[in-house]
């Protein structure tokens, strides 16, 4: 095992079913984390509740596991009392869209220095497969026996229109852009946000028929396209991929730091 | 060591390593992953897929076989 | 300032929670704007960053909550404050912090309930509220005062235990005691104690058990970002942190997050008494309502008649071997809350003859008055209005 020292590997093999996306993207963080040479003792993971809140467990940093959509307020206030900690918060898609949502515009707007990773199996996964707010129109799920006439947020739309300074959509089928976009979402200052298209091959690929984890690999694969890209520009019904968003803006806890600056001058 | 370490205690059979490894390198065998080390250029693409963290690759890729995801079916 | 010079201001009673805070070493506030409580916000926005230490407002009373939690185990001594309606928001993190045995504060300044209810005025009805406010099983403290002085000293109490214990500790004050204006007297630093956190002693490459306990039942806490990593949920969990659904660890959890405050009633009681030695009619009370019990007590007093009142500044955990032995040879026993009797249901529970305990109370967003209760009193002695 390439990083040891990052992850609890008594906790292995994980409780996430087989061909889980979840699993994915944790193991494409630890790479990215290795290859960034950050040290484990710098590193924060705060989760909410869900089958993806489950990862804060695995890594070996410091890990807070919360409540459901709650885990942005958390690690705001880890990270302003401790703002040289490295946070990143993965939340799942009822998670960070749903219960969380108020508090997920807030962090955007607040734009506090952390990555916001929302793992996005467009399903509630933990409670068995009900529809969320990333579930669209016409999808089936055990509350949506009908097929879903919710229709969904598009959750970067929604991050860039709150005010977050990085914003980037990619998928569990990408997984060299994947590494790519959360190296860069780590380097960023300021709150970045990364929706990742993942498979619940359990619920969401059994409800719907679309197959195991590596038939929902391949609808990721042949309905998203770059940013900028020829196949995007031909066939408007892809799904965007890339990084949306990338600027600079004040840091919320640096400005914290002029806030303390004036009121000592004061006294 | 081995060009591709497979940790049979942690891989859980889902087969998405063997789907998309380039050069078919991967099978499954009794639910667990296997790799044939002739076929495999270490791509290093198993390795990032796994949902279980089960496989590490040792071999250095072939200069002249970068492979990125776009090419994959 | 020197140190010699007393440090006297007059002040509401919400800024004296504030500078009892400060004196307790708070360094992380965060909250939501609500009456009767917002003037702990505002002197915290302005002197927090003096010491330099963090305010922010977050988005509702569930993320301040959540905050708090976090900046705790990050290493500060944290805080929030609200009322009613942003109390009950709160009692998802809580519960959290309950059993994540994260230590904090929470004020709760009371206004009239259900709902936005009386949004200005007087209620004590959230006492049991800060005791079953969330939901399973664990015990908490709460604390109350009926001067500005007073709570100044309660807060640096609540502090101090919720270091001590690892606990969410409620400061459960009212809109007449956060408004009203007295003198406070602020201690140089040092002369009353403050508790500072038990962080660990275990070193780095050596494995830290953040739910240990160790012999005298303290767990000590490492902070976020120091050398140990370690796991916090709001799951059932082991020594280490992790979730478990073991029966017997999920059994010996329960147990401790109730015993650790159940078993420490004695300890954790704080209360004043006045005139209780001889007193035939013993008055029960807390918060504002005490001001007017201590009214009625000084000139029924001065008038020869055996009264006396009993303060209870701890609520919970409820001081029932305290209170059964104050009333004692107590021919009655009058509780003066704002509420329907929820503090007289413990009361009824805790003394030998529940049958002569009286409730006084006022449920209109005004204050209980002396007269209130000396019209209880007369008509229970059979006197008449
Ligand atoms: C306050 C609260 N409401 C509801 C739940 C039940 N619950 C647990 S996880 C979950 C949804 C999980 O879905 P998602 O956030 O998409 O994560 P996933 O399991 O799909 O990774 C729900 C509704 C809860 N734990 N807390
Ligand atoms: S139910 Fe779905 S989201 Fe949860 S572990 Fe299984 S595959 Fe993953
Ligand atoms: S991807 Fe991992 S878990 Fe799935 S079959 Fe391959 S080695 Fe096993
Ligand atoms: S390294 Fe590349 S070629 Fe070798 S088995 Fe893995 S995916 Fe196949
Ligand atoms: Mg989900």
């Amino acid at each position: 095992m390439a990083f040891r020292d990052l992850i609890r590997e008594r906790f292995f093999p994980h409780i996430w079913c087989p061909g889980c996306g979840h699993g994915t993207v944790l193991n494409s963080l630890l790479h990215v984390v290795d290859k960034m040479g950050l040290d484990p003792t710098s590193m924060c993971m705060v989760s909410g509740i869900g089958c993806s809140a489950r990862i804060s467990g695995y890594v070996n940093f410091h890990t807070m596991h919360t409540m459901h959509g709650r885990a942005l307020p958390c690690a705001t206030g880890i990270k302003l009392a401790k703002p040289q900690l490295n946070m990143i918060v993965p939340m799942g898609d009822g998670d960070a869209m749903a219960i969380g949502g108020n508090h997920f515009i807030h962090a955007c707007r607040r734009n506090i220095d952390m990555t916001a990773i929302v793992l996005n199996n467009r399903i509630y996964g933990m409670t068995g497969g009900q529809y969320s707010p990333l579930s669209g129109r016409g999808v089936l799920a055990t509350t949506a026996p009908y097929r879903s006439i919710d229709d969904d947020f598009d959750a970067v739309a929604l991050a860039q229109g709150a005010g977050a300074t990085f914003v980037a959509r990619t998928t569990a089928f990408h997984v060299k852009e994947l590494s790519k976009i959360l190296t860069k979402a780590i380097q960023h200052k300021g709150f970045s946000v990364v929706e990742v298209m993942v498979q619940c091959p359990t619920y969401f690929g059994r409800k719907n028929k679309m197959g195991g984890a590596v038939q929902l690999l391949e609808y990721y694969r042949d309905n998203t396209a770059p940013l900028g890209s020829k196949k995007l520009e031909e066939n408007q019904n892809l799904i965007p991929r890339g990084i949306f968003v990338e600027r600079e803006r004040p840091e919320y806890c640096e400005e914290y730091q002029n806030v303390i600056a004036l009121a000592e001058g004061k006294e | 060591m081995e060009a591709v370490e497979i940790n049979v205690l942690w891989c859980k059979g889902c087969g998405v390593c063997v789907a998309f490894c380039p050069k078919k390198a991967l099978s499954l065998v009794g639910e667990k992953a296997q790799v044939d080390p002739e076929l495999c250029i270490g791509c290093g693409m198993c390795e990032l897929y796994c949902p279980d963290l089960a496989i590490v690759v040792n071999k250095p890729t072939k200069k002249n076989e970068k492979v990125t995801e776009e090419g994959l079916s | 300032m020197s140190a010699t010079q007393q440090d006297v201001r007059f002040v509401q009673g919400n800024e004296a929670c504030v500078r009892g805070a400060l004196y307790a070493g708070l360094r992380f506030f965060a909250g939501y704007p609500i009456t009767p409580s917002t003037e702990i916000a505002e002197h915290l926005a302005e002197n927090l960053p003096k010491v330099g230490g963090t305010f922010v407002q977050m988005e509702d009373e569930i993320a301040s909550m959540c905050a708090v939690c976090g900046a705790s185990l990050a290493g500060s001594k944290s805080m929030t404050a609200t009322s009613g309606p942003g109390f009950s928001l709160k009692q998802e993190a809580i519960g959290y912090a309950a059993m994540a045995e994260i230590p904090c504060v929470v004020v709760d300044v009371q206004r009239a309930g259900p709902s936005t209810g009386l949004a200005t005025k007087v209620a004590q009805a959230d006492v049991n509220q800060a005791r079953w406010g969330t939901h399973g099983e664990h015990s908490i403290v709460t604390l109350t005062a009926s001067t500005v002085q007073d709570m100044f000293a309660v807060t640096v109490e609540a502090f101090n235990i919720a270091e001590a214990y690892r606990t969410p500790v409620i400061l459960l004050f009212d809109e007449v005691m956060g408004h009203m204006r007295e003198r406070l007297v602020i201690p140089p630093a040092g002369e009353l104690p403050v508790t500072e956190r038990l962080r660990t002693a275990v070193k780095p490459g050596v494995n830290y058990h953040p739910y240990l306990p160790r012999e005298d039942g303290r767990l000590p806490m490492s902070d976020y970002g120091d050398i140990h990593r370690y796991h916090v949920t709001g799951l059932y969990h082991d020594i280490w942190g992790f979730p478990t659904e073991q029966p017997e660890q999920v059994n010996k959890l329960v147990h401790h997050l109730v015993d650790k405050i159940e078993g420490r009633v004695h300890e954790l009681a704080r209360w004043k008494e006045f005139y209780l030695e001889d007193a035939e009619n013993v008055l029960i009370s807390y918060g504002s309502a005490a001001r007017s019990a201590r009214h009625l007590v000084e000139t029924r007093r001065q008038k020869g008649h055996r009264v006396g009142l009993l303060e209870l500044q701890t609520i919970w955990p409820f001081p029932k071997d305290l209170v059964r032995e104050k009333t004692a040879n107590a021919k009655n026993v009058f509780v003066v809350e704002m509420n329907m009797g929820q503090v007289m249901a413990q009361v009824k529970q805790a003394v030998d003859n529940p049958d002569h305990v009286y409730l006084v109370n006022r449920v209109d967003g005004t204050l209980v008055t002396p007269t209130d209760i000396g019209n209880v009193m007369r008509v229970i002695e059979g006197k008449g209005v």
